[in-house]
């Protein structure tokens, strides 16, 4: 599969892709197969190669890449009968969020997510997936519908962080995000969160609290971008400070699976899930339905009690 | 052990366990700010000016007026133990889990390491970490008083502050008693990302079940109160008070600017703004904090 984006370390399988496109495209592609079949093995192993050794800022940059499939397109690869729910009730209906019921395999479910937009049009009209107070307001409201007929939850968080912008904090982006999080900790229904592409800050975790927490092997989840990150502390945002801050910011699926804040990392298909989105999906389907057959086993008092467990025991401290 | 100089010149230790604490005194008398204790935590020259009016003060008298400038009300920043002093009654203060110390789990690199920001924090400002918690009276009504820190580390929230806030809420919680959280913090500790941004949750779900038990917790945002803290516990108070002027939001004005690419509206992002767009119940002069306090303690009946 060809991309019109190209990552900077991805430059070395351009070729071999260009090659492959070439070849396939010729009349007599059919008798080409086995030399096909060598080029195709050549660049996955190198893609493998590359995808190996990504460094923390190149995994951000994967985790951006403009054909990496968002929320709506894993609802139309995962779910059958979708019914978008749209607005808050109060203010509007913000379209950085999407929320409808589902069916995932033989699960009933409602879905959340965050939904960053692919043309031009649509990604203004999502804010690049950044949510303002009526999104998480939105989400609360139809997670309580999910609580009341006993639906569990799945989130998608994609989003480099919630707005930050003058109508967001004018109608209570903090209040909205806090009440969220105290909400979603006592839901009476099993919650399941996986991180698809940018796990950024408050904004990430507004529609987090959840009972199972995953990310994609690409995507990355912290307290703050690494460009945020940077001009905070090296005072100013540039190649080289990126490549830091995002090392040091732990923000990696594995690394976020040592320090206790995700349970589980998805195997993204060779090359990322912007190569193969139809496989990253199927990963993706197939950890959903298994994680929401796990938690069948607890009734909802005890899934509460364990939920608050798992948060209440995060955190690394040493005593004087 | 930290050591906390206690309201009239007396050194009140930094008692360790909730069950220990003993009453000092139980005094209904306010705080008389006419007489200030001995050593200050961050000692600086005899004269401060006004960063709002300009005028410039004799130092003693502005800790004599809470730290309120008296020719234009500005509200000046105050250090946690300041802020203790001022809202608990004399010597009722009795510190908890102030043994719990910051460290480096994320071996976060940075152009100066993470423990030495903390010591040279800890030297600085004599606390463990940002945030104070533990029993007090206020009024000559106990409570479980927790005091943020802006001056250690711009008040961030690590793993500690965040263990702090939720133990602190659970004693409330187990002992029946209000929870007053006095917020001062520029929001998340990034050198402990991802631990940091799960400390928001913790904390909001403590208090998801403080409120299930019918607990009060009132939430006094003082300046600035900005980002993680507030998009958790800062913003879940049953009642929210604010000190005039002080900074209160999500987002830092900075970035918002930068966003937006315009100036932003003067107030903007200020107590008096969050009170007219409803998310603040009352904007209270400091010299008022202990007999709102008390008396919200009185309606909610605990
Ligand atoms: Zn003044």
């Amino acid at each position: 599969m060809s991309t019109t984006y190209t990552l900077p370390f991805e430059e070395p399988v351009v070729e071999l892709d260009r090659q492959i496109e070439v070849l396939a495209a010729r009349e007599d592609a059919k008798g080409l197969e086995t030399e096909l079949d060598s080029l195709r093995r050549n660049r996955d192993s190198l893609l493998q190669k590359i995808y190996g050794q990504l460094t923390p800022w190149d995994t951000v940059r994967v985790a951006r890449h403009p054909n990496r499939p968002q929320t709506a397109d894993y609802i139309n690869m995962i779910c059958r009968d979708f019914r978008e729910l749209h607005g808050d009730r109060t203010f509007g209906d913000d379209r950085s969020i999407i929320t409808g019921f589902g069916r995932i395999g033989s699960f009933k479910a409602l879905i959340v997510g965050h939904q960053k937009g692919r043309t031009t049009q649509e990604r203004i009209a999502c804010h690049f997936g950044c949510a303002h107070p009526e999104g998480y307001r939105k989400a609360l409201k139809k997670m309580k519908l999910a609580e009341k007929f006993g639906l569990p939850i799945v989130t998608f968080i994609d989003t480099p962080g919630a707005y930050p912008g003058l109508k967001a904090e004018e109608r209570g982006q903090a209040e909205a995000i806090a009440i969220n999080l105290r909400e979603m900790s006592r839901l009476k229904t099993p919650i399941i969160s996986i991180v698809i592409g940018e796990g950024g800050s408050g904004g990430a975790l507004g529609i987090g609290v959840a009972d199972r927490v995953a990310m994609l092997e690409f995507a990355w989840y912290s307290v703050i971008s690494p460009e945020g990150c940077a001009a905070i502390l090296w005072k100013q945002a540039n190649e080289e400070t990126n490549t830091l801050a995002a090392t040091s910011l732990s923000l990696t699926a594995s690394q976020n699976m040592k320090n206790g804040i995700v349970d589980a990392t998805i195997t993204e298909p060779v090359g990322g899930a912007h190569r193969d989105p139809q496989h990253a999906a199927e990963q993706l389907q197939k950890w959903i339905i298994d994680s929401l057959r796990d938690l069948e086993r607890f009734n909802s008092r005890s899934l509460v009690e364990r939920r608050y467990e798992k948060f209440r025991r995060m955190g690394s401290m040493t005593t004087a | 052990m930290v050591r906390l100089i206690g309201v009239g010149g007396t050194q009140v230790s930094m008692q360790r366990s909730l069950h220990m604490a003993e009453v000092k005194t139980r005094s209904w008398s306010d705080v008389d700010a006419g007489h200030p204790t001995g050593k200050k935590p961050v000692p600086e020259g005899l004269w401060v000016r006004c960063p709002s009016c300009s005028s410039i003060l004799f130092r003693r008298s502005l800790e004599n007026n809470l730290n309120v400038c008296p020719d234009c009300e500005h509200h000046f920043r105050l250090s946690g133990l300041e802020r203790v002093q001022q809202l608990a009654d004399p010597g009722t203060f009795v510190a908890m889990d102030e043994e719990l110390m910051s460290h480096d789990p994320l071996e976060f690199v940075d152009v100066k390491p993470y423990p030495d920001r903390i010591k040279a924090a800890r030297k600085k400002t004599g606390c463990n970490d940002a945030v104070h918690c533990g029993t007090a009276f206020i009024k000559g009504r106990k409570v479980i008083l927790s005091v943020m820190d802006f001056t250690f580390l711009g008040g961030s929230m690590g793993s500690v502050v965040g263990e702090k806030i939720a133990r602190a809420t659970e004693a409330a919680a187990e002992e029946n008693l209000p929870l007053i959280v006095v917020a001062a913090s520029g929001g998340a500790r990034m050198m402990e990302s991802g631990l940091s941004l799960m400390q928001m949750a913790k904390t909001s779900a403590a208090l998801a079940r403080f409120d299930e038990m019918g607990g009060l917790f009132i939430s006094v945002l003082t300046d600035p109160t900005t980002g993680g803290v507030t998009a958790s516990f800062a913003m879940l108070g049953d009642v929210i008070l604010a000190e005039p002027k002080a900074l209160i939001g999500f987002a830092g004005p900075r970035v918002i600017e930068q966003t937006i690419r315009q100036e932003l509206p003067e107030g903007f992002q200020r107590s008096e703004f969050l009170l007219e767009c409803g998310f603040v119940d009352r904007v209270v002069h400091r010299s008022d904090l202990r007999s709102e306090i008390s008396s919200l303690i009185d309606y909610a009946g605990k």
